[in-house]
């Protein structure tokens, strides 16, 4: 995956979909959670609308005037490190990479932490694609 | 007698409870062991409990020649907290800790153990080798160093109506996991910061954050009077391998590893991969020192 195209890192966020909604475990953990929230990969948005666990659906920015709760902000390179099958230390963790200095969370925190393992299972949902 | 025999496999490890005297309060502790010679006292990460240790006292390597020992921490566990708990917040502090360890100690007659401590546990060895290099054979600190820059900066997550304790501190801790490390072990690490009461691990964290930068104070432990190995887990980013270089930079004589595919928890997290790192100290221990 080294040589992952930029394009490729894209689509690993407009997968989530079907990656989340066809895993049963993953609707059971976050069943109740129901939020948009946004995942930035350089200065490219998405807007990922969650309801009761269920990834309904994933829009690609630019947004003008939309709201989201929390935000989860990365660039494609480090996104396509922690998407790699066996990902180095440092790029196996969103917490990881934010102390790395990687990784930014920023927003309403209260459903993202409610949901931790979610949510942060969720992001890495596109790891097992292609590995 | 042929009905009392087991029928399906009794493992070595035992558990009682000991009564101790802490900071004036009387304390009802939990510990189990298993194997025989040389103590090997086990302090488990905070928020957890001595479970953490079963592999190892389940690893006919290790307790052939060591009484491998784990006590669960007042709070944590099957250790209770002190009568009136209720009323207070519970908050760990580095006196306190060395001295549950020193009181501990002196109650089960151990002479001179070996202490193995993991995270917070790693830390306190940091102090039981500055303070009472004499009262220990060799001291073994897991994910452990003088100092660690927090990573997320409010331990209010971790205790707070709105947020299920349980399920945030098991979130957390597992990233702190090799990806390498077996599902099932993996799991049975969270488990325990799942079953954690309210507030503890924030207790404990203080103990590690708030009462626990070491970094003036590691340059004056004397290895020449007790061994101290350190070793952390490459994938650990609450405790880095550069957090604990740096600190075995500045104790001549530290013996310090850095363990592949291993996050926080090596014993329990890896037991397979980590027994390849701690079998040659335990082994050296055994033959070095007296």
């Amino acid at each position: 995956m080294p040589g992952m195209a930029e394009s490729d890192v894209h689509t690993r966020i407009t997968a989530l979909p079907e990656l989340v909604n066809a895993d049963a475990r993953l609707l059971r953990r976050g069943r109740y959670l129901t939020t948009t929230f946004l995942v930035e990969l350089d200065d490219v948005q998405y807007l990922v609308r969650v309801v009761e666990g269920r990834i309904a659906s994933v829009e690609r920015g630019p947004f003008l005037m939309r709201p989201w709760s929390f935000a989860v902000r990365a660039s494609a390179d480090a996104w396509r490190r922690f998407w790699e099958p066996v990902p180095a230390p440092g790029y196996h963790d969103l917490f990881a990479m934010k102390k790395l200095g990687v990784a930014r969370v920023e927003g309403d925190l209260v459903p993202l932490m409610a949901n931790l393992r979610y949510v942060t299972d969720v992001l890495a949902a596109p790891r097992r694609r292609g590995a | 007698m042929a009905d009392l025999e087991p029928r399906a496999p009794l493992e070595p490890i035992v558990g009682r409870y000991v009564r101790l005297d802490l900071a004036g309060r009387p304390h009802r502790v939990y510990f189990e062991e298993a194997g025989q010679g040389i103590p090997l006292v086990c302090l488990h990460t905070a928020g957890a409990d001595g479970r953490q240790f079963r592999h190892l006292m389940n690893d006919e390597a290790v307790t052939g020649a060591y009484r491998v020992i784990a006590f669960d921490m007042p709070w944590h566990g099957k250790s209770l907290p002190p009568a009136g708990w209720q009323d207070e917040e519970y908050r760990l502090t580095t006196a306190g800790y060395v001295d549950l360890i020193l009181t501990f100690c002196r109650a089960l007659g151990l002479e001179r153990p070996v202490v193995l401590g993991c995270s917070i546990g790693g830390k306190i060895v940091l102090e039981l080798a500055r303070l009472h290099p004499e009262r220990f054979r060799a001291l073994i600190g897991l994910e452990s160093a003088a100092y660690q820059a927090p990573w997320y900066d409010d331990t209010g997550w971790l205790h707070r109506p709105d947020v299920h304790g349980g399920e945030v501190c098991g979130a957390l801790m597992s990233g702190l996991i090799a990806p390498q490390s077996p599902e099932e072990t993996r799991w049975d690490t969270l488990w325990g910061y799942m079953q954690g009461g309210p507030g503890v691990f924030k207790g404990d964290l203080y103990c590690y954050r708030e009462d626990g930068d070491f970094r003036d104070r590691v340059g004056r432990i004397d290895t020449s009077r007790c061994p101290l190995y350190l070793l952390t887990g490459e994938y650990d980013f609450s405790c880095t391998p550069d957090d604990t270089r740096w600190t075995a930079d500045r104790i001549p004589g530290a013996r310090l590893t850095i363990m592949t595919e291993i996050g926080h928890f090596p014993m329990s997290e890896n037991p397979g991969q980590f027994r390849k790192y701690l079998l040659p100290v335990l082994d050296e221990i055994r033959l070095l020192t007296r």
